[in-house]
């Protein structure tokens, strides 16, 4: 019986040499005469152990990291493909602390499973939300999500109940599901993880979306800064419709949904789900008013259902275990779990999925082991490029959507990105404006007009001329900005910028309000 | 020209079919160029400033020859965190070019990227469909040495 050995295919895996390792391994087993099966699995998501190497044993996975292609011999020596002990040697992956102290719900698969294989995704409960909403009417599909407390997990949190009921209660005899994964913000990379390593419980996310709204055509949105992933879902999309989980009659229901990936270009503003709508119909991406949402008149002028990638995701294990199963964890009215993503300056930079209310600080520090730098973390941005910095004051902030509305931050698509002692927050600050000229759509004057004097008065604060006259400026441009702007490229640019400048008012060159 | 046609034939019927069209072209001849524009305007029953304006909005895509690879740093702020700007700059003085530049012997084109996704080992790289973790100047030379190979 051939051993099987898990090397992921995670493009950050990959990244830092994960394909070479699995080349390495199977010519070392060929080498040696020794029959293994190389299964190319998602990432556990511990990103300083990556490329690991796990080997199935009659006792569990046992982990082996970070295993470079000079220890593949070595590895083989100690008899790794029985678990051997070996100073890569990790123990069993399930009772590394980082991942036994998560509670994974979306991500419950990622890492363990063939990404592409539907007999695998099925051996390891996938589909069983599908199962059940087919024989639920549409009205307690909705129902389901609207208990469990799911909301948009993209940024903005608002319900996904009350999105898709909207949706199902327009008529209209062709309707949409688009999935947003254009992850444009920084320091966030859960999106990715799922499409690669687990895609198709996004894709059941979306047929049970299809489902529940009336909606017989699907688009995945995706950014073309991932390449990888493409890959993986065009062969999971291939392999689910093979197995009639996708397209007509699916498992005999008498259902239909049909999927698409369609790629951006390259747009951070085409993540806002109008100016997404506008380029998937083939157009510029500028953003539109709303009125109309979305879900009355969205692509092509039809009623859409937008949802975030780990939405969508979250939707299988809800329809598989009920609403009040997934609200039962959380805090406030922030239900179920959050995929954070630990990134930046951290020593242990990974994925980690938690209820809502832990603190960011056990965050950064139970799970991320402090700064890689080993030096004190001084900010931490958390919610893309715009969110807010915080100090190390705000650091009890338990993880919750009000509690983090409440200081003047946003969790967003929970990705929390630290720095150490040595950044200089003016710099951070006129780099958010910087940003914002970059990828202003142009439709309204405040972000267009506000960013580019925004970034010029940053420029002249970062070279200490004139604050007298530049801080207040830079203050009531923000105002502006805040006010002003048609969505949250502009409308948002301000929390990054004006955050900075209040918690750390001598990188401004000024003293403390 | 001929695969231009072949392209439109094959995608002008998708909904909203002038982004695949453009990636198709842009996948098979490194950019779109500008002479095409009114084939892919008229298949399509657009105007020649409605497709220009599309591709002109995009970062991605582009209206000249790139060089042979396309090397794109990601400038966002995780990799801000850990020394992406000096990598920057070593990695412009090592190609001895700026962003949207490429270099002299055609190899290599510069562009900056708003994060890879690769933000748990930054500072990250991509060139072409490789991304790369951890970069540092040294890894860098590795990388350039893989990639010539
Ligand atoms: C400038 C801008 C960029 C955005 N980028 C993304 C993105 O990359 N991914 C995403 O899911 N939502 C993004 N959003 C939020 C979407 O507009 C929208 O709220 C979301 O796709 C809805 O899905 P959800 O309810 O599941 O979160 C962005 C919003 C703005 C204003
Ligand atoms: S705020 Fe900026 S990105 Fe948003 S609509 Fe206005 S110009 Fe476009
Ligand atoms: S911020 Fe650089 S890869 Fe995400």
């Amino acid at each position: 019986m051939s051993i099987t050995v898990y090397v992921p295919c995670d493009s950050s895996a990959v990244s830092l040499g994960a394909n070479r390792v699995a080349n390495a391994i199977t010519q070392e087993a060929e080498k040696r005469g020794v029959e293994i099966n190389v299964v190319r699995n998602g990432s556990r998501g511990m990103y300083w152990l990556e490329p690991m190497v796990e080997v199935a044993t009659d006792n569990g996975r046992i982990a082996y990291g970070a295993v470079k292609t000079g220890d593949v011999a070595s590895l083989f020596d100690a008899n790794f493909l029985n678990g051997g002990t070996h100073a890569l040697n990790l123990g069993l992956t399930e009772e590394i602390p980082y991942l036994k102290k998560q509670q994974r719900l979306t991500f419950a698969r990622v890492g363990i499973t063939d990404p592409v294989s539907v007999e695998d995704y099925v051996a390891h409960d996938g589909y069983r939300g599908l199962k059940n909403a087919l024989s639920y009417s549409q009205a307690e599909i909705v129902k389901h999500v609207s208990d469990s407390g799911l909301r948009g997990r993209g940024g903005a949190a608002f319900p996904t109940g009350i999105k898709w009921n909207t949706v199902l209660n327009t008529p209209s005899e062709q309707k949409y599901i688009i999935c947003n994964a254009d992850e444009g913000d920084s320091g966030t990379f859960s999106d990715r993880m799922i499409m690669e390593g687990d895609p198709l419980v996004l894709i059941e996310g979306m047929t049970i979306a299809g489902l529940a709204v009336g909606a017989t055509q699907g688009y995945i949105y995706l950014r073309i800064e991932y390449p990888h992933a493409l890959e993986i879902l065009n062969a999971a999309i291939a392999n689910a419709t093979a197995a009639n989980y996708l397209g007509e009659n699916i498992q005999g229901s008498g259902k239909t949904f049909h999927l698409e990936v369609r790629q951006g270009a390259g747009a951070y503003v085409c993540g806002e789900e109008t100016a997404l709508m506008e380029s998937l119909e083939g157009k510029r991406g500028l953003v539109r008013f709303k009125p109309p949402l979305p879900a009355i008149s969205g692509l092509f002028g039809k009623p859409t259902v937008v949802n975030n990638v780990i939405s969508l995701a979250s939707v299988p294990v809800i329809l598989d275990k009920g609403g009040e199963f997934y609200r039962d964890f959380g805090m406030g009215r922030s239900r179920g779990t959050l995929p954070l993503q630990l990134a930046g300056n951290l020593k242990h930079a990974g994925l980690v999925e938690l209820a809502f209310g832990a603190t960011l600080r056990e965050v950064l520090y139970d799970f991320g082991g402090g700064s890689a730098t080993g030096k004190p973390i001084r900010a931490v941005q958390v919610g893309g490029p715009l969110g807010s910095y915080l100090p190390e004051s705000q650091f009890d902030t338990p993880l919750d959507y009000e509690a983090f509305a409440a200081i003047w931050a946003v969790l967003g698509h929970g990705g929390i990105v630290a720095f150490d002692e040595t950044v200089d927050m003016a710099q951070m600050a006129k780099y958010s404006m910087e940003f914002c000229v970059e990828e202003s759509c142009g439709k309204c004057t405040p972000c267009r007009i506000g960013s580019t004097r925004g970034y010029e008065v940053m420029d002249e604060i970062v070279n200490k001329r004139d604050l007298d006259k530049n801080i207040p400026l830079l203050r009531s441009l923000c105002d502006t900005m805040l006010n002003g702007s048609l969505c949250a490229m502009g409308g948002m640019t301000p929390y990054p910028v004006l955050s900075a400048l209040n918690h750390f008012p001598e990188d401004f060159g000024i003293k403390a309000a | 020209m001929q695969t231009v046609q072949t392209i439109i034939t094959d995608l002008k019927d998708k909904p909203g079919a002038l982004l695949p069209i453009l990636h198709a072209v842009q996948n098979s001849l490194g950019y779109v160029p500008p002479e095409i524009v009114p084939t892919i305007a008229k298949a399509l029953n657009l105007s020649r400033a409605e497709v220009h304006g599309v591709i002109s909005f995009y970062h991605y895509f582009r209206d000249h020859a790139p060089g042979k690879k396309t090397v794109r740093i990601c400038r966002a702020e995780s990799c801000l965190a850990m020394g992406g700007k000096a990598l920057e700059s070593q990695i412009k003085t090592k190609l001895g070019i700026d962003y949207h530049e490429t270099t002299e012997d055609g190899n290599y084109s510069l562009e900056a990227v708003y994060c890879l996704g690769n933000c748990a080992c930054s500072p990250a790289i991509q060139i072409d469909n490789d991304v790369y973790g951890r970069v540092t100047a040294e890894s860098f030379n590795e990388i350039l040495t893989e990639q010539s190979a």
